[in-house]
């Protein structure tokens, strides 16, 4: 207990380690994406490409398979017995379909933040002291400095640093999605996927849900999947409309956000941003 | 809570259903107190037995049904939980390994104890030549109380939510480590309460301690020793042993205390483990 208190100290010297890191977060492409649930299309010839460093939101009508893309990208999908993936995924030089991919080193690449929040029924310091020790990191004062930096990421720290040995189930909504967030950043990830990050989440929670992903730009590639359009409008720099055409998921247009919502000329999806249609 | 008119009748039936559930239970506590309190003392508890049992104590029959009980849990426990995790984590519900277990732990859940106590007599006590023991007797008792912990415990950590499964495949967590961290802490209530129904089950049984831990009264030296459970002791003494019917009634009062007491011991326990475990300093 003494050493977590002592480690406040320390408090803004990795604050701005962190902010002072500078990778270059990889370019994600995707070229004729297609996803079978055994005979089922959920999604048909999607290709999108997500420059390094900004945020590609995903929109469209339920059913129409954006969550499906997203879990081919850390292949969350490989677990599903009858799934199969068409076309191209690639984070960089990385193709992430590549059957000599380990998969585990790829989704620490690639974290992912689910629509639910799910912290593990441990503490809150336990929550990301878990993944790390199971990724090989063990000593003490490495976990407790990677758990400070990453809870300082996302505006945790301050609200959570003396209770760090309480359940992560007594954090509020909005909080246990930022530890989710701080648990997956802590792996050091170069990508992250966010499948509707906010939907179970209130108006208040979400707004800060939202700044964190505006500074989390900085360092990441970010592909997040949201049914509020005016979320997007708010936070992409990028935004791919999907829809159903014949009961099955499809692109139908991507760019950059002022493409999309400004000029397009798509009927689909003008009448979609609009709000003639979804 | 108030009662619709229309529903006078149907809560009316469902009462008395569920008074009929409690009369035989605080009956049965009354009968055995009436008989069995007098000379219920300390000195019942700890003393050897003398006269054939009909005086003296109990005191070697809690240590040999402790001991039997000892040797029961240490053999469902691992492999109990080894089971329900092969069940639940590493092939599928539909796979034929699962469906053949499956089966055979139904069939091993039907079996009348006094098949276990042949089979129990047979293979642990001649086979093995571990001969009339408590060693023999908890072995066979954890054959007969596999199934309900097997399957207490799968069901279990079936109903761990697919969110923390997703959550640990996203963080590429390893599966011992999910099992360790994650599913057993999140499915201890369930696992707890499938010992608990085994103990149960175990400290009820007589015909099998019969046949496999012998019915001698001595205090057992060993685990390769004969020991009297208390089962096997209210049985002898109501059945064999002329004037042994009080000491039977103490007995059996003794051993429903045992079991009322293990469950709330079990139950604090729970809910120790659920502040600890929510808490936990790690």
């Amino acid at each position: 207990m003494n050493r977590r208190i002592s480690m406040s100290d320390n408090a803004t010297t990795f604050a701005n380690e962190h902010t002072q890191s500078n990778r270059t977060a990889p370019e994600v492409s995707i070229v004729g994406l297609s996803v079978y649930y055994g005979n089922t299309a959920a999604i048909t010839n999607a290709t999108l490409t997500v420059p390094g460093g900004s945020l590609m939101a995903l929109v469209g009508p339920s059913g129409c398979g954006k969550t499906s893309l997203l879990n081919c990208i850390n292949r969350m999908n490989d677990t599903i017995a009858d799934c199969r993936v068409e076309g191209r995924i690639t984070i960089d030089d990385l193709d992430v379909q590549d059957p000599s991919v380990d998969v585990n080193l790829l989704r620490q690449r690639v974290g992912m933040v689910f629509q639910q929040p799910n912290p593990f029924p441990l503490s809150i310091a336990e929550n990301i002291h878990f993944p790390l020790r199971e990724h090989g990191v063990h000593r003490r004062a490495e976990l407790d400095k990677r758990t400070m930096k990453v809870l300082n990421a996302v505006g945790l720290w301050d609200e959570v640093k003396d209770r760090l040995r309480s359940s992560a189930l007594s954090l509020s909504g909005g909080q246990q999605q930022r530890l989710c967030i701080a648990r997956a950043l802590a792996l050091e990830p170069e990508v992250l996927l966010l499948d509707e990050p906010c939907s179970a989440l209130d108006p208040l929670a979400t707004e800060q849900i939202e700044r964190l992903i505006e500074d989390l730009k900085q360092q990441y590639t970010l592909l997040m999947v949201t049914h509020n359009l005016a979320q997007a409008r708010r936070v992409a720099d990028h935004v791919t409309v999907c829809w159903i055409d014949e009961n099955c998921g499809c692109v139908v247009e991507s760019g950059s956000r002022e493409s999309i919502f400004i000029n397009s000329d798509h009927p689909v999806t003008k009448a979609y941003c609009r709000g003639d249609k979804g | 809570m108030t009662i619709d008119r229309r529903d006078y009748g149907g809560f009316v039936l469902c009462s008395v259903a569920g008074i009929t559930v409690i009369v035989p239970l605080v009956w049965m506590i009354l009968a055995l107190a009436q008989s069995g309190l007098p000379g219920l003392e300390w000195e019942f508890l700890v003393a050897a037995p003398s006269q054939s049992g009909r005086a003296g104590g109990i005191g070697p029959m809690i240590v040999s049904t402790a001991l039997i009980l000892g040797v029961c849990l240490a053999a469902i426990i691992p492999v109990g939980l080894g089971t329900s995790l092969y069940l639940s984590q590493y092939v599928s519900s539909t796979s034929p390994q699962a469906s053949w277990l499956g089966y055979s732990l139904d069939v091993l859940a039907g079996t009348p104890s006094i098949v276990f106590a042949l089979f129990g007599y047979q293979f642990f006590a001649i086979t093995l030549g571990l001969g009339f023991s408590i060693l023999a007797g908890g072995l066979t008792l954890a054959c007969m109380t596999l199934p309900l912990m097997v399957r207490t415990s799968e069901q279990a950590l079936r109903a761990v939510p697919l969110e923390l499964h997703q959550a640990g495949e996203a963080l590429a967590l390893s599966r011992p480590g999910m099992i360790w961290h994650v599913l057993l802490p999140a499915a201890m209530p369930g696992i707890v309460a499938g010992t608990i129904l085994s103990i149960g089950r175990a400290l009820a049984e007589t015909a099998v301690l019969l046949f496999t831990a012998g019915y001698v009264m001595r205090l057992p030296g060993s685990l390769l020793d004969s020991g009297r459970a208390l089962s096997v002791h209210i049985f002898d003494m109501a059945m064999n042993v002329p004037g042994g019917m009080p000491v039977a009634s103490r007995t059996a009062l003794v051993l429903l205390t045992l079991v009322i007491l293990i469950n709330i011991g079990v139950r604090r326990m729970l809910l120790h483990h659920k502040r600890i475990y929510y808490e936990q300093t790690n």
